[in-house]
Parts: C-alpha cells; sequence; structure tokens
C-alpha cells in the first residue's frame, strides 16, 4: 500500500482574524488558579484550554488527559506591538515602500520585470532570494516616490524593535498603518505571497495563547503549584494589557501611556524570544533566565535537534571503556552498579514460576527491581514488599530481571560508521566503575582506552535477544565485508608477544611451557622437540601449534624482506610461514599472521571452522601473547635509540654531503647551468633534484642507525612485526628527521615580503636549512629554526585531518541517506525498496557478497586446489 | 565533420537494441515493470547511433573487472 503523500509544505503568517477563529477561549485575567485549586475560567489555565490534570475532561472537545490536544486561546492586545522575529523584515519594507501611498518605490514595468523574475527562479526550482535582496537594495535608494511624488526619509532600525524616521520615533501603531497601505500587487516583488502574508500582520495585535498542553504546570513534593516559563511570561503580558487599557480609559497622560506601551512591547518581546541582543533577558525570580518561545526550539537540545532528530532510549547505559585481556572478545564487562539498574524481562510462566520466586527473593544482584502485572501496573521491589510480592506471583506477570552474566547486550561506539560500530556482547558482571572489553575487538570499534566511552543498550524482547546472537555477535563480524578479512585480531602487544615466542627456536623447559600455556585449555603436551641430558625441550613454535586447528597455509609473515628469490623453508629471516595440518613448521607469527586487518590464520580457520572456533582461536591467541610477552618481558625507553658515536659521525657525514650537493645544484641554477626535466620549469627541476637530494641522505641516514639498532631491539621488534610504529619513526628518533612540507613543497613562504622563511636567513636563500630540513633526530633534540618548520608541517597535518573528517563524514551521510533502503533480492538484483526501481541487475556486477569472498576475489583456485591436494598428503606451495 | 561509430571507442559497452519480445521477455525475468529499469534518453549520443526510440529496451554489455561480462538493461525515454 502507499501511504498518502505529502504534496508539499507552506508556511504563512496567522492573521489576527484567524488567530481569533482558531481560540476557544479570551484570556483577560492574569490568575491561574482560585483559592480551592480550580482553574479560573478566562484565565490562563481555562479548562477549555485542554487537560492536563488525569481524571478530568477537556471543556472544549470532551477528551481525557492525554487524549486531547489542547486548544489555543487569544489575548487582545490593547495596543499593537512588533513581533521581534519579523522586525528586521518590517524594517526593509518600510524603507522600500512609499510613507504615504504605501507602493513600493518602483515603477510599474520594474516591479513585473522583478516579479517575473522571481517567478521564473521558483518555477525552475532555484534560490529567488538574491533577487529579492536586490529589490531590497534598488528600493532603498529611491528618493522620491514614482507614484506620488512624495520625497522619502530613510527609518533607521534599532534592534532589537524599534524604528526612527529622523528623530520622531515610530510606534507600532504608526508602523501597522504604514504595511496596511501596501497593496497586494506589490507584495510579489518582496517575495511575500499576498494569500499567505499581509506585512500589517508582523505587527500583533492579537496573541494566540498556547494550549495548557505546551505549558503543563508541575506539582512540587510541597504540594506547591509550579508553572511552566511561558504562563509566567503571558501572566506578565495580561497584567501589562490589564494596566494599559485601564490608563488609557482612565485618561493617562501621554508619557506613562507610552512607558507602559515600552513594557508590553518588552514583555511580548521576550515571551517571543528571550536571548535578543539589546534587552536584558527576563529572569525568573531565582534570577535564571526565562525559557520562552524561541529557546524551546533553538539549539543543541531545542526541540529539532534534541527531541526530534536525536531521541534517547531506555534499557541503556554509558561509560568509559577499559581493557580486560581476560575476557573473550564476544564479552563485555559490565559494572555492579550498571548492571543493578538495567533489566531484563523474565516472563512467568508455570514452569519458571520457582525460579521467578527466587528472583523476587533475592537481596542481591541478580535479584528482581519491578514486578509487572497483568493489567500494567509496574510495582518496584522492596524490603517491605518482597515476600508478599512471591506470594501473589502468578504466570502471566512479567519481572524485570537485573541483568546478569551471559545476557547478550548491544556494544557501540560512535560514530557508528559501519555495521562493525555495534555488535552483541555477552555480559560478564565485574566490579568498578568502567566497561570492559577484549583488546582485540579494538579495531572494529576504532577505540582505544585514552577516556573513550561507549554505549550499551539491553534488548528487551526474545526476538530481539535472538537477533542479536545470531546477526549481531562479535564473531559473526570478524570478517570485514570493506575487504573480506578480518577486521578483529591481535594488535600491539598480542603480535611482539608472539613474534618473541615463534621467532627461530627458542626452547623452553616443561615448566615455563605450563606457565605460558596456563590460561588455555590444552589436554596433552606434544613430544618435546629435543631432549638434552634428560631435560625436555619445546619451541615456541610448538606452543603456538597448540591453539591452532588442523589447517595447512604457507604465505611470507610481514618480516620477510622481500628478497628477490624467496628461500621458502629455508628463508634466513625465519620470515615464511608454513602451517602443516596443525603445526607451525616454519616462519614467524605476526601481524600478518594474526593481525586485525591481515591475520592470514584468522581467515583461514573463519572459512575452514567458522565463528566460533575462530573466536575461541583469537581468545587464546591473545592469552597466550600475553603469557609469552610477560614470559619474556618487553620494555622500550629512550636508550634504546642510543647509537654508537661513530653512526653519528657517519650520519652527520651523509647530510653534510647532502648540503653541499644542494649547494652546488643551487649555484648551477644560479649559473644557469641547470638542465630541465622534461615538462618542467628550471625552478621546479631544482626543487625536485634538492628533495630528491635530500630525501635520500635521510634515507641513508636511517639505514646507517638502523644497522646499529639490532633485530633484539624493542622497537624494532615492534617495528618490523608490524605490532606498532615504523622503521620510518624509529629513524627519525634515532637519526635524522629530514625534510620538513607544506603542500607538498618545501617551506618556502613566512617572512613574507623579503622572499625568505625566516628573519635568520638571507633574501632568496634556497639551502636546506632555509626551506625546512631538519637535521637533527628527535633524541638529539631540534633547533629552534628546526623546531619553528617542524610545527609548521605538523599543523598543516593536524589541519587537513580536521577538514577531511568533516569532509567526509558528511560525504557518509549523504550516500547513506541514498542508499538507504536498497535491498538485494533473493534473485540477485538490487531494488530500491519503495519504488521497487531496479539499481543493479546483479549485485555489484558478480552478485558475490565481499565477506565470503577470499579477498575480493569469488573463489580462491589455489586455496581449493591446495585443499584438495593437502588432503592427500601432498603439498601445492604459497597462499595468498 | 566526419561522422564516427561511438561503438568503435574501446571505452563505449554495446548498446542492442531488443525487439519487443525480447524486452517483454527481460521485463518478465527480471519481475519489473518498464518505469522501474534504469533510464537511457533517446537523444544519448550512442541510443541516436542505434536508432532507440523512446518505450525501448537497450541491453548494455559491459566487460567488468570482477564478473567478466555484466549485462545491463536500460529504458529509453
Amino acid at each position: 500500500m502507499i501511504p498518502k503523500r505529502i504534496a508539499g509544505i507552506r508556511f504563512e503568517v496567522l492573521s489576527p482574524q484567524e488567530i481569533r477563529r482558531m481560540s476557544v477561549a479570551k484570556i483577560i485575567t492574569p490568575e491561574t488558579y482560585d483559592d480551592d485549586g480550580y482553574p479560573i475560567e478566562a484565565g490562563l489555565m481555562d479548562p477549555r484550554l485542554g487537560v492536563i490534570d488525569p481524571g478530568l475532561r477537556c471543556k472544549t472537545c470532551g477528551g481525557k488527559a492525554g487524549e486531547c490536544p489542547g486548544h489555543f486561546g487569544h489575548i487582545e492586545l490593547a495596543a499593537p506591538v512588533i513581533h521581534v522575529g519579523y522586525a528586521k523584515l518590517i524594517a526593509k519594507l518600510l524603507n522600500a515602500t512609499c510613507k504615504e501611498c504605501g507602493r513600493i518605490l518602483l515603477k510599474d514595468d520594474r516591479r513585473d520585470h522583478y516579479i517575473n523574475m522571481i517567478e521564473q527562479k521558483k518555477r525552475l526550482g532555484q534560490d529567488c532570494e538574491d533577487v529579492i535582496k536586490e529589490v531590497f537594495r534598488v528600493t532603498k535608494g529611491v528618493k522620491v516616490c514614482p507614484h506620488c511624488g512624495t520625497e522619502q526619509t530613510e527609518i533607521k532600525f534599532e534592534k532589537p524593535t524599534f524604528f526612527y524616521e529622523g528623530e520622531h520615533k515610530l510606534t507600532p501603531k504608526d508602523v501597522r498603518e504604514r504595511l496596511e497601505k501596501i497593496p497586494d500587487e506589490d507584495l510579489p516583488a518582496f517575495g511575500m505571497n499576498p494569500k499567505a502574508v499581509r506585512p500589517e500582520w508582523m505587527v500583533l495585535t492579537v496573541l494566540p495563547v498556547p494550549p495548557v498542553t505546551v505549558r503543563p504546570s508541575i506539582i512540587l513534593e510541597t504540594g506547591q503549584r509550579s508553572e511552566d516559563d511561558l504562563t509566567h511570561k503571558l501572566v506578565d503580558i495580561i497584567r501589562i494589557n490589564q494596566r494599559f487599557m485601564d490608563n488609557k480609559e482612565g485618561g493617562a497622560p501621554q508619557l506613562i501611556l507610552e512607558d507602559l506601551w515600552e513594557l508590553l512591547q518588552y514583555h511580548v518581546t521576550t515571551y517571543l524570544d528571550n536571548e535578543v541582543s539589546g534587552i536584558p533577558p527576563a529572569r525568573h525570580r531565582s534570577g535564571r533566565p526565562l525559557k520562552t518561545l524561541a529557546q524551546r526550539l533553538k539549539g543543541k537540545e531545542g526541540r529539532f535537534r534534541g527531541s526530534l532528530s536525536g531521541k534517547r532510549v531506555n534499557f541503556s547505559a554509558r561509560t568509559a571503556i577499559s581493557p580486560d585481556p581476560n575476557i573473550s572478545i564476544n564479552e563485555v564487562g559490565v559494572p555492579k552498579i550498571v548492571a543493578e539498574e538495567l533489566t531484563v524481562p523474565f516472563h512467568v510462566t508455570d514452569k519458571n514460576i520457582e525460579e521467578a520466586r527466587e528472583l523476587i527473593l533475592r537481596t542481591e544482584h541478580p535479584k528482581a527491581n519491578y514486578v509487572i502485572r497483568p493489567d500494567g501496573r509496574r510495582i518496584r521491589v522492596l524490603d517491605t514488599n518482597r515476600e508478599e510480592l512471591a506470594e501473589k506471583l502468578e504466570p502471566g506477570m512479567i519481572i524485570e530481571r537485573q541483568l546478569m552474566d551471559g545476557d547478550v547486550v548491544l556494544f557501540n561506539r560512535q560514530p557508528s560508521l559501519h555495521r562493525m560500530s555495534i555488535m552483541a556482547h555477552y555480559v560478564r558482571v565485574l566490579p568498578y566503575k568502567t566497561f570492559r572489553l577484549n583488546p582485540a575487538v579494538c579495531p572494529p570499534y576504532n577505540a582505544d582506552f585514552d577516556g573513550d566511552e561507549m554505549n550499551l543498550h539491553v534488548p528487551q524482547s526474545l526476538e530481539a535477544q535472538a537477533e542479536a546472537k545470531i546477526l549481531m555477535s562479535v564473531q559473526e563480524h570478524i570478517l570485514s565485508p570493506r575487504f573480506g578479512g578480518p577486521i578483529i585480531g591481535g594488535i600491539h602487544d598480542h603480535i611482539s608477544g608472539l613474534y618473541l615466542l615463534t621467532r627461530g627456536e627458542k626452547l623452553f623447559t616443561r615448566k615455563e611451557v605450563m606457565s605460558i600455556i596456563k590460561p588455555i585449555e590444552v589436554k596433552e603436551l606434544p613430544k618435546p622437540k629435543y631432549v638434552k641430558d634428560g631435560v625436555e625441550y619445546w619451541t615456541g613454535k610448538q606452543i603456538f601449534s597448540m591453539i591452532l586447528p588442523d589447517i595447512t597455509i604457507e604465505f611470507k609473515a610481514e618480516i620477510c624482506q622481500g628478497c628477490e628469490e624467496c628461500k621458502k623453508e629455508k628463508c634466513e629471516y625465519d620470515a615464511y610461514v608454513i602451517i602443516k595440518n596443525g603445526e607451525l613448521v616454519s616462519g614467524t607469527v605476526d601481524e600478518k599472521a594474526v593481525g586485525a586487518f591481515k591475520g592470514i590464520i584468522i581467515d583461514e580457520i573463519m572459512r575452514k571452522y567458522g565463528s566460533e572456533r575462530t573466536r575461541k582461536f583469537i581468545d587464546d591467541m591473545t592469552h597466550l601473547a600475553i603469557r609469552a610477552i610477560m614470559y619474556t618481558g618487553f620494555s622500550f625507553g629512550i636508550s634504546d635509540e642510543d647509537i654508537p658515536e661513530e653512526a653519528i659521525k657517519q650520519i652527520h657525514e651523509v647530510i653534510a654531503e647532502a648540503e653541499k650537493k644542494v649547494e652546488e645544484l643551487i649555484k648551477a641554477y644560479r649559473e644557469g647551468n641547470l638542465e630541465p626535466m622534461p615538462g618542467r620549469s628550471i625552478e621546479e627541476t631544482l626543487e625536485m633534484k634538492i628533495m630528491q637530494v635530500l630525501g635520500k641522505a635521510r634515507d641513508q641516514a636511517g639505514k646507517i642507525a638502523s644497522r646499529f639498532l639490532g633485530m633484539d631491539n624493542s622497537a624494532v621488534i615492534m617495528a618490523v612485526s608490524g605490532a606498532r610504529g615504523s622503521m620510518l619513526n624509529l629513524t627519525q628518533m634515532a637519526a635524522c628527521i629530514g625534510q620538513q612540507s607544506v603542500r607538498g613543497e618545501r617551506i618556502k613562504r613566512g617572512y613574507t615580503y623579503t622572499n625568505r622563511t625566516l628573519p635568520h636567513f638571507k633574501p632568496g636563500d634556497l639551502g636546506a636549512k632555509a626551506r625546512g630540513f631538519v637535521k637533527s633526530s628527535y633524541k638529539e633534540g631540534l633547533s629552534p629554526v628546526e623546531y619553528f618548520f617542524h610545527a609548521m608541517g605538523g599543523r598543516e597535518g593536524l589541519v587537513d585531518t580536521a577538514v577531511r573528517t568533516s569532509q567526509s563524514g558528511y560525504l557518509q551521510r549523504r550516500l547513506i541517506n541514498a542508499l538507504q533502503d536498497l535491498k538485494v533480492e533473493y534473485d540477485g538484483t538490487v531494488k530500491e525498496q519503495t519504488s521497487g526501481m531496479l539499481v543493479q541487475f546483479r549485485y555489484g556486477e558478480d552478485g558475490v557478497d565481499p565477506t565470503k569472498s577470499f579477498r575480493g576475489k569469488a573463489v580462491d583456485v589455489k586455496r581449493i586446489i591446495n585443499e584438495v591436494l593437502s588432503s592427500e598428503g601432498e603439498q601445492v606451495r604459497e597462499y595468498e | 565533420m566526419s561522422k564516427f561509430k561511438l561503438h568503435d571507442h574501446i571505452l563505449v559497452p554495446k548498446h542492442i537494441l531488443l525487439s519487443d519480445e525480447e524486452a517483454e521477455e527481460v521485463l518478465k525475468t527480471l519481475g519489473v515493470s518498464k518505469e522501474q529499469l534504469p533510464k537511457i534518453r533517446a537523444d544519448d549520443p550512442v541510443a541516436k547511433e542505434i536508432g532507440a526510440k523512446p518505450g525501448q529496451i537497450v541491453k548494455i554489455i559491459r566487460e567488468s573487472p570482477t564478473a567478466g561480462k555484466s549485462i545491463a538493461y536500460r529504458l529509453v525515454i
């Protein structure tokens, strides 16, 4: 069924007649309730305006509280007042029309020309604002009315609601009279539709009074009524209105009347918007500024952003996260105080009534918070009524039970950019006050523990719980639909740990092995690889093999040096991984094997054994890795970057050499001996050559430094295994930071007018030092000039990321809005859900689900051959 | 200006005009109405070249890096 469609929405200004027509009550008294607590007729709480007290019925529509939407009333203002929201437009209109005849200050043909232009723009769906702006600009300059010949005086607008004609102040009444004179035919030139807006309606003579449902009063614990801010404001308006009328009838002097008029204007203005500049905001008795109409709608907590676009939910929690490597990847540690507040409904039946009774009678953690009777009444379980409730318990009731171990919950971290940003976890109730998660699930959430907070939601219905478990569990999201590889895997210490464990032939005695595999379930130790002098020794590779299921793969590890000819199992770097029937035969386990985003072993297990076994592998792997890294110990300090004196000397030489080369290049350029490269100017050629020379120098310096930082250096271990950091980071710390750049070029501007970067240099200096080459290392420290250039480059990076995130965020939002109701049908076509429009004839042209593909490919022929042959005891090399 | 065939260009996929019977068949297998197909304008250069008239259906055969060959249909408007 196609629902009714909204063809369009039009906004109009309420006319005084319209306000009176929709009003059900004329409000005249500022009193709200009489001494008996009953609402006063013709007061602000008039029963005709709707009901808020339960049990009473609306005098207008007869509906109960909740049924009756409320009805508008009105106040007849004793004198017209300007509407603040339209004050600026009024000022523009006054200046665009004749003070005498009210006609637009344009000849008819000119007016019609503009009207046509506006209409054409509207017809084409374009913005007509600029034409209207021009009309106001042109008319403002006209000195004499082209229709009646009256000379025009400029009207000055003073914020928020005052108009001056020369020295003379215009009253709202004068303003209204002038606006009345503007003929309907002239209005389209100002972009106004005379059917929707008459300019004089922008000066209020009648004020609508919103229904009581819009401004409900609350009853405090003391029994006192506390009125809404809007009611307070309306009381003020009525009071002044009344006083003005009394004074006018009593024939009070003009001066007093004017003062009262201004006061009325003030109250109406602040009633509409209490944050207008130029006048002090109306305050509550306590000194708090009142929240009036505009404040209800505006801003982050306003009706639009706060209540309509951003709604709040029950059964949710939010707190900081911290790591706990001892829980499974599909668990989440929930603080006890949170678990005691969140509940899951427990439907009482004949079968489980005893269990339910027990929950109610409990006084500690997994207990019942509420009992909901079949009639919908909820009763809180307290010490006083616990026994009674347990006794009266019967099938059909619902108990709200506290969250406990094994419950399924949704865990989320913003920004929720992909489906892995909300996953289902099983609850583990833990002490303290943070949510705990296994560090291996940080990559999909993009979380770290520097103060990140995450949200938790408790699915209530059994359907929701089942859906969460089946579709949203963490293990169902190990493979990413983005590239068909694992997105959950080892990070940081997991990789360092396994690297240390599996690299080379590390030997462990029985005692050591037992201590490392303590957290994993191993039923039987394999045969020790060596027995020397009666002592059994196991290798690290054997220990890792204990957690492997039966798989057979081969691949090059992250530490692979990319030799010209791969020596496979005889690799001198131990970088060729061979796993045969669940036994790590050779190679080192590193990022490529178990890391998030790469993790070939994880990928393989997922394909062969499914999500549950993979979850177990990742759990075991992280446990093992942490045990392994704790066994050797792993630390990193500034002295790890120490390189010998001779290396420093070599680095300095390399850099001095490069600087000299740069000087030579500049000299050649100055003398005109530089040969331009194809398609480049001589200047560009020079820049490129200099960049090349300096880049090479940095690389060389880095190479010298890394020669002295051996493979046992913990920073090097982290960099090569892919755990954290890169060799570049390391060489920048130890050897030379290198060229700083802004917009991909050497730094060339700064001390602008003299053609140099800083006053430390001569104008036109093109040398390495003067253009942002930093030859120091981070450890050495930077010179002031270098520090400045480094800050320039660093700042560009920060600005870039800030700009990129906002731009890509908006891009993604538009994409998601455009694609949100596309669906892959059972026949493989992609259709738009509402219109049935065909978008793709076959999903992704090949109809392949990327999570089920092999790194983007539909079938991995090599893998299949490998599998078939390996089952016959033969091997085919290479997995990739 | 000498006229050249758009179809000779390597980047232009093959466009084939379907007969009414073929069009009927395609719509039946896809289970959609004509209007739910993607569109191609009758004044599109390639549509002009094959002489497509509004209401007809064009079959487009593209080379795809993932699927080898991919087939799409468009309604001429």
